[in-house]
């Protein structure tokens, strides 16, 4: 009898270990609100869905990586991951324990939603970061809070953040961490904003956000923050990897 | 006691298998499966199944050896897109004479819930794009984003019947690596031809 027990508590105890990695999620009452390129007539609406509190860590993208090998540093596919891809650490499976605990960076989209989908989530779109994005301490929007604008801009001031710990910054009204503050984080669609090279050119829209005198059209002029990230993402491609970009993971 | 504790463990196990399971499914999903024969930049290494307009399933892959000139369009767009076709057309006309080793003109639709193969076929017809260098291809959502990500290309939804989108054409050696791409609408597009015919034509 005891010997037909070993084996279960071995799975057992291996279900655990998995269990473990995984970052917690709280739920996030969907909702309707204008996001920062928005005119009156786009409102989007999100749907209720799952959020990871902390960005993902160093040590949970290892683990990842040692279930994965093609994800190692040196096994990856140039396509999917540029030259950059996890320059920090000191080998395919080992890396300062001073950051163990730090979002994870230098990743690519591809290799970030390549990761959620192995723990059974995705990508959050970016209505759905933005929109938890907008929440402070106290409320669900803040946007209209210069202090909160402030703070998030000192923030992006700030060298190196990406080598602080998750889960130190305060916890906004949904009970999320870090979305300010580390890291910039990837979105599922970040191609969905339409700067390139030569905005003016070879795109026809989203111009009333970026191009010149024509972003006195965007809606939500004190969000300078707002305003940086989507100029970020649209400069992105997706096998890019960068020191002050990582990612976390949604579920429906 | 035995038994109940055996009983809760078998519950453990069972749901620890249905996680693994979900698990081994997405990763099989993932789009990072990769052949180890292809060059590292080569669109090739997609694992990613495709429509044709003659509703025939296809990768990438299935096009070794050939040039592949690429466009993102949808067909129900009535501002840039007929102009991008007309772009990929007068390419087409160009490169025709001058060149001996296959080029394939691929349309990678960007609304893959209307455009369906069908209507892909239709679109083709219509335009006078029903012959052999010419595909279009239809992807699930997801399959689109990540092409598009290749490309560098943006896009957004605006309304079910429209999108805004980037207008770029790339052009992809024999071995499936972008080596070109020409950017905006209407623009000169000589050095397009040029690079095609320098691949095509040795």
């Amino acid at each position: 009898m005891k010997f037909n027990v070993l084996p279960l508590i071995f799975i057992l105890l291996s279900n655990i270990a998995i269990a473990q990695q995984s970052t917690k999620t709280v739920t996030i009452k969907g909702g309707k609100y204008i996001p920062l390129y928005g005119t009156d007539s786009s409102i989007v609406t999100v749907k209720d869905f799952h959020m990871d509190i902390h960005p993902v860590t160093h040590q949970q993208y290892l683990d990842f990586v040692i279930a994965n090998p093609k994800w190692k540093k040196t096994k990856v596919t140039r396509l999917f991951a540029d030259k950059s891809y996890l320059m920090d650490w000191t080998s395919d499976t080992t890396f300062s324990n001073t950051i163990s605990n730090s979002p994870v960076n230098t990743v690519s989209w591809y290799a970030a939603k390549a990761y959620c989908e192995y723990v059974g989530k995705r990508l959050p779109t970016v209505d759905e970061w933005e929109y938890v994005a907008m929440a402070d301490e106290t409320k669900k929007d803040a946007r209209v809070d210069s202090l909160y604008n402030q703070k998030i801009l000192s923030s992006y001031e700030t060298p190196k953040t990406y080598l602080k710990q998750v889960g130190k910054t305060n916890k906004n009204i949904w009970g999320v961490y870090d979305l300010h503050g580390l890291v910039w984080e990837w979105t599922l669609d970040f191609n969905s904003i339409l700067i390139s090279g030569e905005s003016r050119k070879d795109v026809d829209t989203d111009r009333n956000l970026f191009c010149a005198g024509g972003a006195v059209g965007a809606k939500d002029l004190m969000n300078y923050a707002a305003f940086m990230r989507y100029a970020f993402r649209g400069s992105l491609k997706a096998n890019f990897c960068i020191k002050n970009l990582g990612f976390r993971c949604v579920k429906d | 006691m035995k038994n109940y504790i055996l009983l809760l463990l078998l519950l453990f196990v069972l749901f620890s298998c249905n996680n693994t399971a979900t698990d081994e499914t997405n990763t099989t999903n993932s789009a990072t499966e990769t052949a180890e024969e292809f060059d590292e930049m080569s669109i090739f290494q997609l694992p990613s199944t495709w429509k044709t307009q003659n509703n025939e399933t296809i990768e990438f892959k299935d096009f070794q050896g050939e040039v592949l000139v690429v466009v993102m369009i949808y067909t129900s767009c009535k501002a840039a897109c007929p102009r991008l076709v007309a772009d990929m057309r007068n390419i087409e006309t160009k490169v025709k004479s001058e060149v001996n080793q296959p080029v394939k003109y691929i349309l990678v639709s960007i609304d893959p819930e209307t455009d369906t193969p069908e209507r892909l076929k239709a679109f083709a017809i219509k335009n006078q794009m029903d012959t052999e260098q010419w595909v279009f291809l239809q992807g699930s959502d997801e399959n689109t984003r990540e092409f598009a990500n290749i490309l560098a290309v943006k896009y957004k939804e605006i309304s079910p019947i429209d999108f805004s989108h980037s207008n770029i054409i790339s052009v992809f050696n024999q071995q499936g690596v972008l080596v070109h791409q020409q950017e905006g609408l209407g623009v000169d597009n000589k050095a397009t031809v040029d690079k095609i015919i320098e691949l095509a034509a040795p």
